[in-house]
């Protein structure tokens, strides 16, 4: 009987999960699915959910009047040159104040985090001076800093919480044993906070690509990454939401497939404190 | 050594001249519409003629390259050559200096074609600073087929009391046909954009000559009750976040007996690839009340040149091409007279094999001609502009009155407190503006 019970259970949790999922899943699903559709079809009332006339007219029509490559590109050097950066900055910033807090340290992290409380529209006019100033407008170079300024604080305090969980007895054992620094940064701390650094890393990936502020008002042709390359398919006068769909796919493929093959350091990092 | 050195030296002097016969390479940044769209598929007939021009396209969303070029411009950032903006810029901008004046178009470009009240929207004490690209207006678009089965006749310049009661008739809401598809959507381009047409034909002004914000006048009460109450009973469900795009969807769908919207969507309802309903659309001007303005705006997307650009000549050259009357033609030879961008020129509306495939070409023109920047409505007005008030605070005005006006009709809150939340809005940003004390 108890048995009969705790199937019960695993079939009811399962079904929820599978059911969660689903739900969060499905506008990407409806999406892919627009992106198959004919312009007429994609606004039908009632909708047609699989049995439509399937189609790839829109993905040769996006082909044919944006370069993909080229955004996918920049978007990839962007998103990951910003990443890049920032982890360099901040696993050194985050070590020091989780291992060798002063009585600053805590003012410091506040401060950091209270310059994403500002709508950046409000520096825009400034920093867009700035860049004009510098030849830094439409550079990949500008918006990969500007990324990495943006997300430096999120990593930052990321980082801290992760290696705060580290036990700091078992630093002390490895000094004791003789490990320099560089071994134990190595040997000690490298392995422990390997989930915490790959769910930094892969969020903040997924910050700098989504990123469509910056993105959209500081470049033009040459460094525009696929977030320009969605906004040139939205229109409010015109019915384009099959194109737009198919250009959305497009811009959002190679993130998605990257999360997909990461998910278990992803679960694993957001979850480290939990198993400690 | 002699020889080595006047080698260098030529081939320096080569590399230096090259600059100069290399092309100009121009920026254009547009909207995405399929006006636009099909001039960016033909930029290469104008290439081809100048083959020292190179154009490149930034192809974005309306509200996107509003904010884009605006930022651009404003810091004189050089980032683009041609801009496509609206006529509610046109004004502001040229007032600031932004943007180069177009007097230097060739003779055969034809000014004076240009329909008079587009050409005013685009100009500035007599001077133009934007050519139009494509111009629209709003009208009423109608089901025939449901106005035949009520025993209805559309008059072709129609009054609000025939609209609504029209509406009210063909309502069947069992059968999931709404009388009339409105935009409910909050934006001082969406909602905003109709209502302030509206409120034109019932007398309503935004401010009065001192800039005074009117939303506390019974000619604004009347037009936002008439408007609530003629949604509630006769459109569609949720009509408080439809928009162009969504009413365009409805009606297509057969949803919907009445629009009042853009002209440009005449020829979206009435092609047969997209509409259901293509062959039973009708048109007339927008409703009237009798006091001499029809609810209809005047918009016209246009190319001009940021001032400061180094590329003025061939930034003009393109503009003359695309927006001449050799480009119509070229249109009409590639994809047919209905693709050819409307509402610019006078010859296009006297253009027998336009005016064949193009049902909606007269009250079209008739919708335009009924519009006037300089006088949007009944009682004088301090501002340019139909639909909107050509000072830059109106976008941010415009929008929250929008959002008031929106809730009015989702129900979240009474006209009157709409109206009393929008003329206390409204006061405040133009106290702050400096208009008035």
């Amino acid at each position: 009987m108890a048995r009969a019970v705790t199937t019960n259970r695993v079939v009811i949790s399962t079904a929820a999960a599978w059911l969660c999922g689903f739900l969060i899943f499905f506008p990407i699903l409806w999406m892919v699915l627009a992106s198959f559709k004919t312009e007429l079809e994609a606004f039908a009332i009632p909708p047609s959910f699989l049995f439509f006339h399937w189609t790839t007219e829109n993905y040769a029509t996006v082909q044919e009047r944006s370069d993909y490559l080229l955004h996918a590109l920049n978007s990839i050097i962007i998103a990951g040159g910003s990443t890049i950066i920032a982890m360099l900055i901040a696993i050194p910033a985050a070590w020091s104040m989780a291992f060798s807090p002063t009585k600053r340290t805590k003012d410091l992290l506040l401060w950091m985090l209270s310059t994403k409380m500002m709508p950046p529209v409000g520096v825009l006019v400034p920093i867009y001076l700035i860049y004009r100033d510098l030849g830094l407008l439409d550079t990949r170079v500008g918006l990969t800093f500007i990324l990495c300024l943006g997300n430096l604080p999120i990593v930052v305090w990321m980082l801290f919480t992760y290696f705060k969980e580290i036990p700091k007895d078992i630093l002390e054992a490895a000094r004791m044993d003789g490990a320099t620094i560089g071994r134990e940064l190595i040997y000690v701390l490298t392995p422990m906070a390997v989930p915490g650094l790959a769910s930094t890393l892969l969020l903040n990936l997924i910050l700098a690509w989504n990123e469509a502020f910056w993105t959209l008002n500081l470049s033009t042709l040459q460094a525009a990454p696929l977030t320009v390359f969605i906004a040139s398919y939205s229109s409010p006068e015109g019915l384009f939401w099959a194109k737009l769909s198919a250009a959305s796919t497009l811009a959002i493929a190679p993130i998605l497939v990257l999360g997909w093959f990461s998910q278990r350091q992803l679960v694993r990092g957001l979850t480290f404190g939990a198993v400690k | 050594m002699k020889n080595v050195l006047g080698a260098l030296m030529g081939a320096a002097a080569l590399s230096l001249s090259v600059p100069a016969l290399a092309e100009t390479t121009l920026t254009i940044a547009t909207v995405n519409n399929s006006d636009m769209i099909r001039m960016q598929g033909l930029t290469s007939e104008f290439t081809a003629k100048n083959p020292d021009i190179q154009v490149k396209w930034v192809t974005l969303e309306e509200n996107v390259l509003r904010q884009r070029v605006t930022t651009d411009i404003a810091t004189k950032g050089g980032q683009f050559d041609v801009l496509t903006i609206g006529t509610y810029e046109v004004p502001i901008w040229a007032k600031k200096n932004w943007l180069v004046p177009l007097d230097k178009l060739p003779a055969d470009y034809d000014v004076s074609d240009l329909l008079p009240k587009i050409k005013d929207a685009v100009s500035v004490d007599g001077k133009l600073y934007a050519a139009p690209f494509y111009g629209e207006s709003s009208m009423t678009m109608y089901r025939t087929d449901l106005f035949e089965k009520a025993g209805l006749k559309m008059p072709d310049s129609p009054s609000w009391d025939f609209v609504i009661d029209a509406a009210k008739k063909i309502t069947d809401k069992s059968a999931g046909v709404y009388g009339i598809c409105l935009r409910g959507k909050a934006g001082w381009g969406e909602n905003m954009a109709f209502l302030t047409a509206m409120a034109n034909s019932y007398g309503a002004r935004w401010f009065d000559e001192k800039w005074e914000p009117q939303f506390n006048t019974p000619e604004w009460k009347k037009t936002l009750s008439t408007y609530v109450e003629l949604m509630k009973e006769a459109g569609p469900p949720g009509a408080s976040s439809n928009g162009f795009n969504e009413n365009l969807a409805l009606f297509d769908a057969g949803k919907c007996g009445i629009w009042i919207d853009a002209t440009v969507a005449a020829s979206m309802v009435s092609n047969p690839k997209d509409s259901k309903v293509a062959d039973k659309v009708g048109f007339a001007l927008a409703p009237n009340t009798g006091l001499g303005k029809n609810a209809n705006w005047l918009w016209a997307w246009s190319l001009a040149v940021p001032a400061g650009s180094k590329k003025v000549e061939a930034a003009e050259k393109f503009i003359a091409w695309a927006t001449s009357k050799d480009y119509t033609k070229l249109v009409a030879s590639k994809e047919g007279w209905s693709n050819v961008p409307p509402g610019t020129r006078t010859s296009l509306y006297q253009n027998p094999d336009y005016l064949k495939v193009a049902p909606f070409a007269k009250p079209t023109l008739a919708s335009i001609d009924a519009a006037d920047p300089n006088k949007p409505t009944v009682k004088p007005v301090p501002y340019v502009g139909v639909q909107y008030a050509a000072i830059p605070e109106f976008q941010g005005i415009g929008t929250s009155v929008g959002q008031q006006f929106s809730a009015a009709l989702s129900g979240s809150t009474t006209v009157d407190q709409a109206l009393s939340a929008a003329q206390s809005a409204t006061e405040r940003e133009m106290k702050r503006a400096g208009y008035i004390k």
